[in-house]
């Protein structure tokens, strides 16, 4: 089957890419990044998604199916327009361009931070959850958006199979992702009297959720998660790192100091409530497991990233 | 202490959830965390408190069950005492899990230490998903409403809310009701300061005749009854379920009653 993976550069890109391309399939992605070392066979065009070049390769190429991974989630690296740009502009023209160009199934890999962190979110999201958490984390109205534009699909476009995944955090030796990124450093702040639950899955895993999806031309809204989620202390101190508890407005008037990322406010919400998923559904219409459990997950970490000393 | 804190892991490892290499079942009911708080709890339990439990037998071993009961006493005295009993009385031994109020979960420490022993913000979703699981959920109909009864109000029942029988109906739950009593007794509440609440995060504080909210070392009951089961979808009318309700209510009442004559009894 012929491929496309928008964001095909990213880490997860590049291993979704591989394994579809291991499977006998014809993979061609976009992405302005590098892909260091892509195995011959898998094209990669350097082009802006949102811009005419983008629409060339579709034209070009006539995939069958389209796994949508150019979504950005961080804060620091872009303003927060150009982050709209990219996860709205971008979304919308994938779409467009699987319409016009006769692909069959698109899989928009999504997030689970959609259903926010808050003192009154439950434990275990279903799909048919709205996203509550938007008015303490404005800044990830973008992602949200996205998220429900891409489900629009499923009523705009009823003859593409569309498939929205609603991804816990990754966690593995590659060290890519949210979470990994959060544990990086010897010391890893947590906010004093809170430890919420953390639901992560090993990079392979969620590689080989992204692939059962596709082969199962999954159609509808679908959270993934992998083993069962852990405390975030247990999380730090289990990736061989040192809690440091900070009172709630030390760590507000820290962000962005002392060595702590600039985040938005609201993004301690992430770190003081917990958002588990239930993806019994994905499941029972993949027939997917995870292979790897959630203390091998931080085991690899804690290898891939050891602490000196 | 440490003997008693021995005795309780013990006892820990009868208990049937289902725990990973951590000690951490999937809501996150840490072992450590339980040990922890059931050797404090079970001083009270034995110690501190004269607590009577009777009909123990009534409380399935196994499977979803809903614990129904009344308030009885200005803090979760009731809620500690009923999962004391079903720690200790129970052969094997269940957490019952209760529904918190939603202000908890704001509360540093505390919010962490309830949902580690398994005590998680009143949302039916929880509930929903905890009879699922097969857990043993504990409610109070009463609410908030109920734990504000002051001292003379002791032994009445206020307004119950109806979305637990329809949680029933729909997940095809038993209820078994029960009656605690003495709490009032305990905290003899005379006045519920909202002023002292706003400072400490709590919708209220109880006040005592004796001023702070320590409970006295008195006799408590927790009397649990044969289950009642109802049929149906969880879909019927209100006036269906308001008969339900009445029928739970009517029930517990009946049991402070006879909690009341097996107190003067002794």
């Amino acid at each position: 089957m012929r491929v496309l993976i928008p964001g095909i550069s990213g880490v997860l890109g590049r291993m979704v890419a591989v394994t579809l391309a291991e499977h006998g399939h014809e993979v061609v992605g976009i992405d302005k990044r590098r892909f260091p070392d892509a195995p011959d066979g898998i094209e990669v065009h350097h082009v802006d998604l949102r811009k005419r070049a983008a629409e060339e390769v579709f034209r070009k190429f006539r995939p069958e199916a389209v796994i949508h991974m150019a979504t950005v989630s961080h804060f620091a690296a872009r303003g927060h327009e150009e982050r709209y740009r990219i996860n709205l502009g971008g979304t919308r023209a994938v779409f467009d361009h699987c319409v016009a160009y006769g692909a069959k199934q698109c899989l928009f890999v999504g997030r689970h931070t959609y259903y926010g962190a808050a003192p009154d979110a439950p434990l275990y999201h279903s799909e048919a959850e709205p996203p509550m958490g938007l008015a303490s984390f404005p800044e990830l109205a973008d992602l949200v958006s996205a998220d429900l534009y891409a489900g629009s699909a499923l009523w705009r476009f009823p003859k593409l199979d569309t498939a929205v995944l609603r991804m816990c955090y990754t966690l593995g030796p590659s060290g890519h992702g949210t979470l990994a990124t959060f544990l990086r450093g010897p010391h890893v702040p947590v906010i004093l009297g809170f430890d919420p639950l953390f639901q992560f899955m090993h990079e392979l895993d969620v590689v080989g959720a992204i692939v059962a999806a596709f082969d199962a031309r999954l159609r509808g809204v679908f959270n993934v998660a992998g083993p069962q989620p852990v405390p975030l202390t247990v999380l730090v101190r289990e990736t061989g790192r040192k809690v440091v508890p900070l009172p709630e407005f030390v760590f507000s008037q820290s962000l962005g100091r002392f060595g702590l990322p600039k985040l938005p406010r609201g993004a301690l919400d992430h770190i003081k409530y917990p958002i588990v998923m239930d993806s019994k559904p994905f499941r029972e219409a993949t027939g997917f497991e995870p292979r790897i459990d959630e203390v091998q997950a931080m085991h690899e970490y804690k290898q891939a990233y050891s602490i000196p000393g | 202490m440490w003997e008693l804190s021995r005795e309780v892991g013990d006892r820990l490892k009868h208990l049937e959830l289902p725990f990973n290499r951590f000690g951490v079942d999937p809501y996150g009911v840490s072992r450590r965390h339980l040990r922890q708080a059931f050797t404090g709890l079970t001083w009270f339990y034995r110690s501190y408190f004269d607590v009577h439990v009777h009909g123990v037998e009534h409380v399935p071993s196994h499977g979803r069950t809903m614990l129904v009961g009344n308030h009885s006493g200005g803090v979760a005295l009731d809620g500690a005492m009923v999962l004391a009993s079903m720690f200790w009385e129970l052969n094997p031994p269940r957490l019952a899990q209760g529904m918190a109020e939603k202000f908890m979960a704001k509360v540093p420490f505390f919010s962490s230490w309830t949902n580690r022993c398994g005590q998680f913000t009143g949302l039916p979703e929880h509930a929903e998903q905890l009879l699922r699981d097969d857990r043993l959920l504990m409610v109070f109909p009463e609410g908030a409403r109920g734990t504000q009864k002051l001292y003379p109000e002791r032994h009445s029942l206020v307004r119950f809310g109806t979305g637990f029988v329809r949680l029933a109906l729909k997940t095809n739950t038993p209820i078994v009701p029960l009656a605690f009593l003495g709490g009032g007794e305990a905290i003899p509440t005379v006045y519920n300061s909202k002023r002292l609440g706003k400072i400490v995060g709590a919708p209220y504080v109880p006040i005592t005749p004796y001023g702070v909210t320590v409970p006295l070392p008195v006799r408590l009951d927790v009397i649990y009854s044969e289950p009642i089961r109802f049929e149906g979808s969880g879909n019927e009318e209100d006036e269906v379920i308001f008969g339900h309700v009445q029928e739970v209510k009517a029930r517990i009442a009946g049991l402070i009653e006879e909690g009341r004559r097996l107190r003067r009894q002794s």
